[in-house]
């Protein structure tokens, strides 16, 4: 490694990983990498985890970047809006890339750090904090490294307990009275502890960098962390520790997790408090005018953000920049993403309508006794007769 | 237009009749219309008009004008094609501080000799409109004008204090007046005036050498019989925002779906500076109607007919109605607000009932508690 005298050097530099295609998340992510959702009336899912990195004084993130990076790209730029155009370090997206023998797409999580070892060892970091952009929560991990070194541990792993039902869809972790942890298993079909890996795991980069080179060399190895990386500690006995998360923390994978947490936000105690000046959740602002109540608007508990022109009723639910809701509409229950029209007396019920599309006068969409999302893909023309039909409207 | 044309937004001795609203800040820095300041208007208009080195002229209480402008980021002056400049007064002497814009050109003229443009537009910060230079630019060409001074034909009294101008059928500019002379013309100058910049060093230099000290009232003035200074009439909204009165009537004109559209987006966005401020929360009890509301707001009472900046709360049984309250103010518990203007961090504590008039608005002095 060269010596670079003019860089500061860095205590800890973090990987995001962002190149998740978010499968479930249907058609929000036809177009679109799922950290680039849309989520709570202004932000996107990746803003949540690079202003924890903000706060948290983390300087150098690496963004991995594999699917539909297009919009992603666009919208993290620089990394200026995070605080992340600095001098040494910043923000760099590190896409999949040909090398001279070859070149692969990133085949796993510890595959996609594994192909950017050459980045990490640029700063030469002691630790490494690998997060993902596909979690809300707000989460200091300069604690967490604290915890890690008064541990004297190999990797931590962040954890939080989840429902019993839910438990099998993580990573699942037992420990002992020091939080060590004694067993580990990766979504197991029944789970016999309700500790789950939350996927930030703090490595020491000296233990990190010899398990991704002997991981990609053995063969049938998934490359991921939770299935490969982390049992193989186990058995090496390394030090695992966890540090447990108490907070607000959701996995926004699917339809009805997206819809949730974003209901989350409008419970007169919101578990996730969006308006915290020491924790603000910085994004790319709109820069557009403030939102224009009118005369016949009501509404009820709401996330309304600027730009937006209300002449309807909307009762709990959220609505991001720039949409315009004409007299008589009636949103229920929504989630609204940026300027999309609803056209006037059209009624929307638990619906998430993806940005630009246009909601025809009179068009009803979901009903107000159903149970299931009703979902628009992104600038769809919904007009009256085409109401539900196959391929305009997505039911969940 | 990026090569051509730099801007200059002149600061010096605005009339500023704001009171309160401008104790501690210059005219240019008041906020107006929800999250934005007054220069934002002019400043969006140039830069959505391809100008990119813009100065600005500074001459008093500009501490929250640097805070705002900054580095210009928010406009996009911030790389290495464009520039934004704010020039404070460069002078030894306390006393040469109050002498005429002239004189303060004449400090920067090296600004003015640096730049390659040939043309300069000259604005003021308190003509809130969203208006297109290019075609001034044109028609300015078109006529062959020394001078073209962008107004405003008026179709009722207005508020606020402009000069009076007196045209001819061709555009012809054959008298100017200050704001009180006896003059009968229903088109105002919205001061804002685009000449070569040779012309203008000219200008300042013969000017000020020749005892004058002022740009428009000596040294346009007394010249429009020699030079050809031609009128070009602004066709969109225009708020002459420079008393309270204009301030009142032109933030609540902003309540007109028509008004917001057109002088927001048309012919380009207006910027300002940006705040990450959350999306506003309306929670379960909260009234609104006829309203413009920033985001970062906390609205639990009732609001209508009114302008609540970012960060503003609205408590439990609050109303506010027809009035205007600015950055993160307050408005307690059961508290009543009427035709008020409340200017940032105010408090009003629970159970109170503050109440202006629809003529002359309460208007409430930074950071107070009532």
């Amino acid at each position: 490694m060269k010596e670079m005298l003019w860089m500061n050097l860095k205590e800890m530099i973090a990987m995001l990983l962002a190149g998740g295609e978010g499968k479930r998340l249907g058609v929000l992510t036809r177009d679109l990498a799922k950290p680039a959702v849309y989520f709570g009336g202004k932000y996107r899912i990746i803003d949540f985890t690079l202003s924890n990195c903000a706060h948290s004084g983390i300087d150098t993130v690496g963004v991995l970047t594999q699917y539909q990076p297009l919009e992603l790209n666009r919208y993290l730029g620089i990394g200026s809006p995070w605080g992340l155009d600095r001098r040494d370090g910043g923000m760099t997206i590190l896409p999949p890339y040909v090398k001279k023998k070859g070149g692969d797409w990133y085949k796993g999580t510890a595959n996609a750090i594994y192909q950017n070892m050459g980045y990490i060892e640029r700063y030469n970091p002691e630790y490494v904090l690998i997060i993902s952009g596909d979690h809300i929560y707000k989460m200091n991990y300069e604690l967490m490294l604290e915890h890690h070194k008064k541990c004297g541990a190999d990797v931590t792993i962040a954890g939080i307990e989840v429902d019993w039902e839910e438990a099998s869809r993580f990573g699942v972790m037992h420990i002992d009275d020091e939080e060590r942890i004694t067993a580990f298993e990766e979504k197991p079909k029944s789970p016999t502890s309700n500790l789950a890996s939350m996927g930030v795991y703090i490595f020491t980069w000296s233990v990190l960098q010899k398990y991704l080179i002997y991981d990609e060399a053995t063969k049938g190895s998934d490359h991921d962390f939770g299935k490969n990386i982390i049992p193989m500690m186990m058995r090496d006995n390394k030090r695992l520790h966890t540090y447990l998360f108490k907070d607000y923390w959701k996995d926004v994978g699917t339809i009805e997790s997206l819809w949730e947490a974003n209901m989350d936000l409008l419970k007169e105690q919101a578990p996730l408090e969006l308006a915290d000046p020491a924790w603000r959740i910085y994004s790319v602002n709109p820069n557009q005018p403030a939102q224009y109540i009118g005369d016949s608007a009501q509404i009820r508990s709401a996330l309304i953000t600027e730009g937006c022109m209300i002449e309807g009723t909307i009762e709990h639910s959220i609505l991001f920049n720039g949409v315009h809701v004409s007299k008589d509409s009636y949103i229920k229950d929504s989630v609204i993403m940026p300027n999309v029209r609803i056209g006037e007396g059209s009624k929307i019920y638990r619906a998430i309508i993806g940005e630009g599309a246009v909601v025809q006068d009179g068009v009803v969409i979901g009903s107000p006794l159903g149970d299931d999302i009703t979902v628009v893909a992104v600038d769809q023309y919904i007009s009256n007769e085409y109401v539900l039909q196959e391929g305009v409207v997505h039911e969940a | 237009m990026r090569h051509k044309v730099m801007g200059v937004i002149n600061l010096i001795h605005e009339t500023d009749e704001l009171e309160r609203l401008t104790a501690g800040r210059a005219l240019a820095t008041v906020p107006f219309g929800a999250r934005f300041r007054l220069i934002d208007f002019a400043l969006s208009s140039m830069v959505n008009s391809g100008i990119s080195h813009v100065a600005v002229f500074a001459h008093t209480k500009y501490r929250s004008l640097m805070d705002h402008v900054g580095s210009g980021q928010s406009w996009d002056l911030n790389n290495r094609q464009s520039g934004l400049f704010v020039l404070p007064p460069a002078t030894d002497d306390i006393q040469e501080l109050s002498r005429g814009d002239l004189y303060h050109f004449y400090q920067h003229r090296d600004y003015f000799h640096r730049c390659k443009h040939e043309y300069v537009v000259i604005t003021r910060s308190h003509m809130v409109c969203n208006i297109n230079f290019d075609q001034i630019i044109h028609s300015h060409i078109e006529r062959e004008a020394d001078i073209t001074v962008v107004c405003k034909q008026h179709d009722k009294p207005f508020k606020g204090k402009a000069r009076k101008i007196r045209m001819e059928e061709d555009g012809r500019v054959t008298a100017i007046q200050d704001h009180y002379g006896r003059m009968n013309s229903d088109i105002s100058s919205m001061e804002m005036y685009v000449m070569r910049k040779e012309l203008l060093m000219e200008l300042v230099e013969t000017s000020l050498a020749g005892g004058q000290d002022h740009l428009v009232r000596h040294a346009i003035l007394s010249r429009l019989d020699k030079l050809k200074v031609y009128g070009y009439l602004h066709e969109g909204y225009l708020g002459i925002v420079n008393t309270i009165e204009a301030y009142y009537e032109h933030s609540m004109e902003l309540l007109k779906p028509e008004v917001w559209k057109k002088l927001f987006y048309q012919p380009g966005p207006i910027f300002t500076k940006i705040k990450d401020e959350p999306p506003t929360r309306y929670l379960e009890g909260s009234k609104i109607s006829h309203s413009l509301v920033a985001n970062g707001c906390r609205i639990e009472g009732t609001v209508e007919n009114s302008i609540l900046f970012r960060g503003v709360h609205v408590e439990k049984g609050a109303v506010v109605k027809n009035s205007i309250v600015m950055q993160n103010g307050t408005i307690c518990a059961n508290s009543a607000l009427q035709y008020s203007i409340l200017d940032k961090d105010v408090v009003i504590e629970s159970e109170r009932h503050i109440r202006g008039v629809e003529r002359s608005p309460f208007v409430v002095g930074k950071r107070k508690v009532i």
